[in-house]
C-alpha cells in the first residue's frame, strides 16, 4: 500500500474512533450509578480518543511522506490538521479537569470538522515557492493549535449557557443560544447535503461570457455546481441536459467569479439546516437546548467557568506565537515586509484583540459566568470567520480557494 | 495627603489603602461582610486615590480598565472594517483608486473610498488609535504595577483574623497536634513553597514573579509599538524595488548609489516536468494554469569604490555571489534583497530586413537589428539606404485608433519605420509590431522580421529594516510576560495560630480549580483537609 492510501485509511480509523469514544463518552453522561463505578468507562473512552489522535497523526505524518511536504498547505489539509489539534487541546484540557462532557462535546465538533474538510478536493497541491519553507508548518501548526485549544473555551462556554440559561421562558438569551445550536445544526446540514450531492454525481454546467478588458478579449467561462442551483450567475445560461436551472439571479453586489456559487451552497446548508432544526423542535416540543439541558444538572458551572477562561489562558500564548509572531517572521522571509494588512492577518489580529479584551474583562467580576461564556462564543464565532469566510470569500495572499 | 490609620496596630496607610499594609486588617467597613478584593493586595493604587488636577484626570482616564477595554474594541472594529473592500495596496496598480472602487463595488464603494478606508491602516486616526492603546498600557502599568510591587515585596507575615476570614478559601480547625502543622509545612515545602515564619504565623508563598507577567508583556507591547515608529528615520529602512534584466547590472537604488547587482542568469521552473510530481497530477489538471516550482536570480553584488567626491566612472568591485530565491534573500551591509517578480521572455533585440514589396522570394536587400532597451534611431547603409525609426511602442496596444505604449518594458514593441531607398527623396513609412505589418500607401519596399531575442526579468525588492531587532525584542519579551503571567499562578497560604485553633487561608491569583487541589494534596494525612470556598457559601 502506499502512503497516500495509507494516509487515507488512519484518517478514516480516527473517524471511527472519535465516534466510538463519543459512545462511550455519552454512556458516562447518562448512566445515574454511582460515579466510581464509571472511572474505567472514563479511562476507556479517552484511551480510545487518544488512539484515534494517534492515528490521526499517522494520517498526518504518511501523507507528509506522500507529498513531500507539511499537509497543511490547502484547505482539506489545514482544516483536518485544526480537528486534529482539537482533539490535542482536549486531551490536554480533559487531563487537567477530568470533566467527561468536554468530551462529549468536542468530539462531535471534531467529526463535524473532519466532515467538512472530506468536503474540499483531497488531492495533493504542489506548493508555489512562496510556500517553500520550514515557517509554513512552524506556523501553521502552531495557530491552528492556540486556536483549537481556543476552541475548547466555546465548547465549555455552549455547555456552561445549556446549563445555565433558564429555559422557562423565551428570552433573548434562549433565542441567541438557538442561533448557535441551529450554527451547528446547519453545518451538520452542509456536510450531508454536498456530500449526498457528491455521491449522486450531480453537476450542472453554467455558460457566461467574460467581458473583453484591456489585455483579455471576449471569452466564455463556464461555471460547474455540484449542487442544484437555486442561485446562479445572472448572465449564465445552463448547458447540461436535466438539470435544474437556476431559481434565482445572484444579487449583483456579490462579486466574484463563484460568488454565486457559494452563495448557492450557503443558501442549500441553511436551507436544510432549518428543516433538520424544525424537525426537531416539532418532535420535541423543545428549543434545541432545553432538549439538552436535564442530562447537563449533575455538572459544576463553576468548574465549566473555569474550563472557559483557562483554556483561554492556555490557548491565547500559543496563538499569539503562532499567529503573530511566526507568521511575522515567515512574512518577512516571503514577502519581504513581517505585516502586509492582508485580510487573513488583519482577522487573526482582530482575533487576538478579541481575546485581549476577554483578558481584560475577565479581571473584573461581572464578566465571569455567562458574560464570559458569550464572549467564548463570539470569539469562537471570529475564529470560524477567518477560517472560512475569510479563506473563501476574500481574495488574498493566504487564500486557499485561489 | 491623608492617611488612614489602622485601628488595630496603628499603622499609617496612604489614602485609598483598602487592606492595612502592616498587619493585613481590611480598613474599609463595608468589605468586612463580603470577600476581600485582592487585587492589588488592598494598596492604593493612583488612579483610585487622586482626582484633582487635569493630570490626574487624564492619568485616571488611561489607566482604566475599561478605556483600555474600549480602546482595544475600537480597533478590532476599525480594523475588521478595513478588510471589507482590498486595501489599496492590493489593487491593481494601472488603476486610478477613485474610479476602482466606485465601478467595482459602487456606491458603497465609493462611500467607503472617500471615508478613506481604502488606506485605513496608514490613515491618521488608525495611528492614534494604536498610539492611545500605547499610552494606556504604559501609564496602567506605572498606575498599578508600582504599588503592587511595594505591596508584594513588604507583605506582613502576621496578618490580622479578619484578613484570613476575608479570604475566598479559608479554614478554621481546632483539632490538631504539632506534628500535623510541622507535616502540613513539611508538604507545603515539598512543593516548592517558600516559608517565612513570624512569631509562630507562616506564610507560605509561590510563584510570585508570575504577578509580573502583565507588567512584562505589556512592555514587550511598549517596546513593539515604539519600533514600529523608528521607520519614520529614514537612515533605519529602506523599501525600494527593481528590475533586472539578464546580463545587466544595475544600481541598487535606496543605497546612495554604492552598491549594484547584476542578474547573470534567471531560473525558471514549472511543476510538471519531472518523476516526482506525479503525485501533483490531479491538482495540476483541476488547476489549469502552470504551477511554478521555483524561480531564481543568479546575481553578483558590486560595491562602487571610486571616491565619491569627484565626478568619475564606478569603479565596481564584486562583494558577493549568489542565488537570489523566494524565501532566501542575498544580505549585504544591512541591506536584503529579495526575489519578488518576473517577466519571462521579455524581447530583447529584434531583426529585420528590407525586401522589394514585389519580390516573391523576399531577398533581403539589407538587414539591422534593433535594441529594444536603447534602440538606435537611424540605421545607415553602405548601399545607399537609410532607415529611421521615427516611433517606438514598447508595450504597444491600440488605444481609440491610435498606437500608444502601455509600459516602458518591451513586452508588445510595436515600430514606425521611415525607409529611405538610394534614389527615394520621399520616405516609405512602414507600422510592424507582433502579428501586423501595414504599409501607408503602396510601397515599394517592405520590411520584415526575420528573428527576435528574449531575455528573462527578475524583479527584485530591496530592503533594509533596522527596526527588525528592536521588533523582535519588543515580541520576545511580550512572549515571556505572556508565558510569566498566564502558565503559573502566584499563591499563597497563610497559617494563624490562635490560643485554641488554628487559621488557614489561601489565595491565588487565578485558577482556583489547581488551587484548591493543591491544597487537597497539601493537606492529605492531616486534619486540615476540609477547607471552604468562601464564595460558592455566600451565593
Ligand atoms: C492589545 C493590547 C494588550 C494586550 C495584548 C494585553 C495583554 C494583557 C494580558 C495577557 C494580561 C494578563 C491577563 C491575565 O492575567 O488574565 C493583561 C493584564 C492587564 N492589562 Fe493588558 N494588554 C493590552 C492592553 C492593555 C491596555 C490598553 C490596558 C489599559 C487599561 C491594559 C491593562 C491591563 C491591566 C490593568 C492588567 C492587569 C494587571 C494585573 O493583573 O496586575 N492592557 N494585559
Amino acid at each position: 500500500m502506499d502512503y497516500l492510501s495509507l494516509s487515507g485509511t488512519l484518517l478514516y480509523t480516527a473517524f471511527i474512533l472519535y465516534l466510538v469514544a463519543v459512545i462511550f463518552f455519552a454512556a458516562t453522561v447518562r448512566d445515574k450509578r454511582q460515579e466510581k463505578q464509571f472511572t474505567f468507562v472514563n479511562k476507556f473512552a479517552i484511551t480510545v480518543t487518544s488512539v484515534g489522535f494517534l492515528s490521526q497523526l499517522g494520517y498526518f505524518i504518511t501523507r507528509w511522506i506522500a507529498a513531500g511536504h507539511a499537509p497543511v498547505s490547502n484547505m482539506f489539509e489545514f482544516v483536518t490538521f485544526f480537528s486534529m489539534m482539537l482533539v490535542l487541546a482536549l486531551i490536554i484540557l480533559y487531563a487537567i479537569y477530568k470533566v467527561a462532557l468536554l468530551p462529549l462535546f468536542t468530539l462531535p465538533l471534531v467529526l463535524i470538522i473532519i466532515g467538512y474538510a472530506s468536503v474540499f478536493p483531497r488531492e495533493i497541491t504542489p506548493l508555489v515557492p512562496s510556500l517553500q519553507s520550514h515557517w509554513l508548518w512552524i506556523h501553521v501548526t502552531t495557530v491552528a493549535l492556540g486556536e483549537a485549544i481556543l476552541a475548547i473555551s466555546f465548547v465549555a462556554g455552549v455547555i456552561y449557557l445549556i446549563r445555565q440559561i433558564d429555559q422557562q421562558k423565551s428570552t433573548y438569551r434562549t433565542k441567541w443560544l438557538e442561533i448557535v445550536m441551529y450554527s451547528i445544526i446547519s453545518t451538520i446540514a452542509f456536510i450531508v447535503v454536498t456530500t449526498t450531492f457528491s455521491l449522486t454525481g450531480y453537476e450542472a454546467e453554467f455558460v457566461y461570457t467574460v467581458e473583453a478588458t484591456e489585455d483579455r478579449e471576449e471569452t466564455q467561462a463556464s461555471l460547474i455546481y455540484h449542487l442544484p442551483a437555486i442561485f446562479g450567475k445572472s448572465d449564465a445560461e445552463l448547458v447540461t441536459d436535466g438539470r435544474m436551472d437556476a431559481l434565482l439571479p445572484a444579487p449583483d453586489w456579490l462579486h466574484g467569479e463563484d460568488a454565486a456559487k457559494k452563495l448557492n451552497t450557503l443558501v442549500w446548508s441553511l436551507a436544510v439546516g432549518l428543516i433538520l432544526y424544525l424537525l426537531i423542535r416539532l418532535f420535541a416540543r423543545k428549543r434545541v437546548a432545553a432538549l439538552i439541558q436535564p442530562s447537563l444538572r449533575r455538572t459544576n458551572p463553576e468548574l465549566l467557568d473555569e474550563i472557559c477562561y483557562r483554556s483561554i489562558a492556555i490557548g491565547f500564548p500559543v496563538f499569539t506565537l503562532g499567529g503573530l509572531i511566526f507568521a511575522s517572521i515567515w512574512a518577512q522571509e516571503a514577502w519581504q515586509r513581517y505585516w502586509g494588512w492582508d485580510p487573513k492577518e488583519v482577522w487573526a489580529l482582530i482575533t487576538w484583540f478579541f481575546y485581549a479584551i476577554f483578558l481584560h474583562l475577565r479581571l473584573t467580576r461581572g464578566w465571569h459566568g455567562e458574560r464570559s461564556a458569550w464572549l467564548a462564543v463570539i470569539g469562537f464565532a471570529i475564529i470560524m470567520f477567518n477560517l472560512i469566510v475569510v479563506n473563501l470569500v476574500f481574495a488574498g495572499l493566504h487564500s486557499y480557494a485561489q | 495627603m491623608n492617611t488612614i490609620i489602622c485601628d488595630t496596630c496603628g499603622h499609617h496607610n496612604k489614602e485609598g489603602t483598602t487592606i492595612c499594609e502592616k498587619c493585613g486588617k481590611p480598613l474599609n467597613q463595608d468589605t468586612q461582610k463580603t470577600l476581600l478584593n485582592m487585587r492589588y493586595d488592598g494598596t492604593a493604587i493612583r488612579s483610585k486615590t487622586r482626582n484633582r488636577s487635569i493630570i490626574d484626570k487624564t492619568w485616571n482616564f488611561f489607566s482604566s480598565i475599561k478605556v483600555g477595554v474600549t480602546l482595544i474594541a475600537l480597533a478590532l472594529i476599525a480594523s475588521a472594517i478595513g478588510t471589507i473592500y482590498p486595501q489599496e495596496t492590493y489593487i491593481p496598480q494601472t488603476v486610478d483608486p477613485s474610479e476602482h472602487y466606485r465601478d467595482q463595488y459602487g456606491i458603497p464603494g465609493q462611500i467607503y473610498y472617500q471615508l478613506g478606508f481604502h488606506n485605513l491602516y496608514g490613515s491618521l486616526w488608525y495611528m492614534i488609535l494604536i498610539a492611545l492603546i500605547g499610552i494606556s498600557i504604559f501609564i496602567v502599568s506605572i498606575d498599578r504595577g508600582v504599588p503592587l510591587y511595594r505591596a508584594l515585596k513588604h507583605q506582613a507575615i502576621k496578618r490580622h483574623p479578619k484578613f484570613l476570614k476575608g479570604q475566598k478559601l479559608y479554614g478554621e480547625y481546632s483539632d490538631y497536634t504539632e506534628e500535623d502543622k510541622q507535616q502540613l509545612l513539611q508538604h507545603l515545602k515539598q512543593r516548592r513553597y517558600k516559608i517565612t515564619e513570624k512569631d509562630g504565623h507562616y506564610l507560605a508563598e509561590k510563584n510570585r514573579f508570575s504577578r509580573w507577567g502583565p507588567y512584562v508583556n505589556h512592555l514587550g507591547l511598549i517596546i513593539f509599538l515604539a519600533a514600529t515608529l523608528l521607520r519614520f528615520i529614514p537612515s533605519m529602512y529602506v523599501d525600494e524595488s527593481m528590475w533586472v534584466r539578464e546580463g545587466e547590472t544595475e544600481v541598487i537604488p535606496g543605497t546612495n548609489q554604492e552598491y549594484y547587482i547584476e542578474n547573470q542568469q534567471f531560473i525558471f521552473e514549472v511543476y510538471g516536468d519531472r518523476e516526482e510530481d506525479e503525485i501533483f497530477e490531479t491538482a495540476l489538471e483541476n488547476n489549469g494554469a502552470i504551477v511554478p516550482r521555483h524561480y531564481e536570480t543568479k546575481a553578483a553584488i558590486y560595491q562602487d569604490t571610486s571616491d565619491k567626491e569627484v565626478i568619475s566612472e564606478p569603479e565596481l568591485e564584486e562583494i558577493k555571489r549568489g542565488e537570489i530565491i523566494v524565501n532566501q534573500p542575498i544580505k549585504f551591509d544591512h541591506f536584503h534583497i529579495y526575489q519578488d517578480s518576473y517577466q519571462l521572455n521579455e524581447f530583447q533585440s529584434m531583426s529585420f530586413k528590407l525586401h522589394e514589396t514585389e519580390d516573391a522570394d523576399e531577398e533581403a536587400i539589407l538587414e539591422f537589428t534593433v535594441d529594444l532597451v536603447d534602440p538606435e534611431r537611424v540605421y545607415e547603409f553602405d548601399n545607399g539606404y537609410r532607415i529611421e525609426l521615427n516611433d517606438y511602442f514598447p508595450d504597444y496596444e491600440l488605444s481609440d485608433g491610435r498606437p500608444r505604449t502601455t509600459t516602458n518594458y518591451p513586452r508588445n514593441p510595436g515600430f514606425v519605420f521611415f525607409v529611405y531607398g538610394p534614389d527615394t527623396e520621399e520616405a516609405e513609412v512602414s507600422f510592424l509590431a507582433i502579428g501586423q505589418n501595414l504599409a501607408a500607401g503602396e510601397n515599394q519596399y517592405k520590411l520584415s522580421l526575420t528573428d527576435f531575442d528574449v531575455r528573462n526579468v527578475s524583479g527584485l525588492t530591496v530592503r533594509k529594516d533596522l527596526t527588525l531587532p528592536f521588533l523582535g525584542l519588543g515580541a520576545f519579551i511580550f512572549m515571556i510576560g505572556l508565558i510569566q503571567g498566564m502558565y503559573w499562578q502566584h499563591r499563597r497560604v497563610w497559617i494563624h495560630p490562635t490560643a485554641d485553633r488554628i487559621y488557614i487561608a489561601c489565595h491565588t491569583n487565578k485558577n482556583w480549580f489547581g488551587m484548591k487541589s493543591e491544597y487537597e494534596k497539601i493537606t492529605e494525612g492531616t486534619p486540615f483537609t476540609e477547607i471552604v470556598d468562601q464564595e460558592n457559601k455566600n451565593e
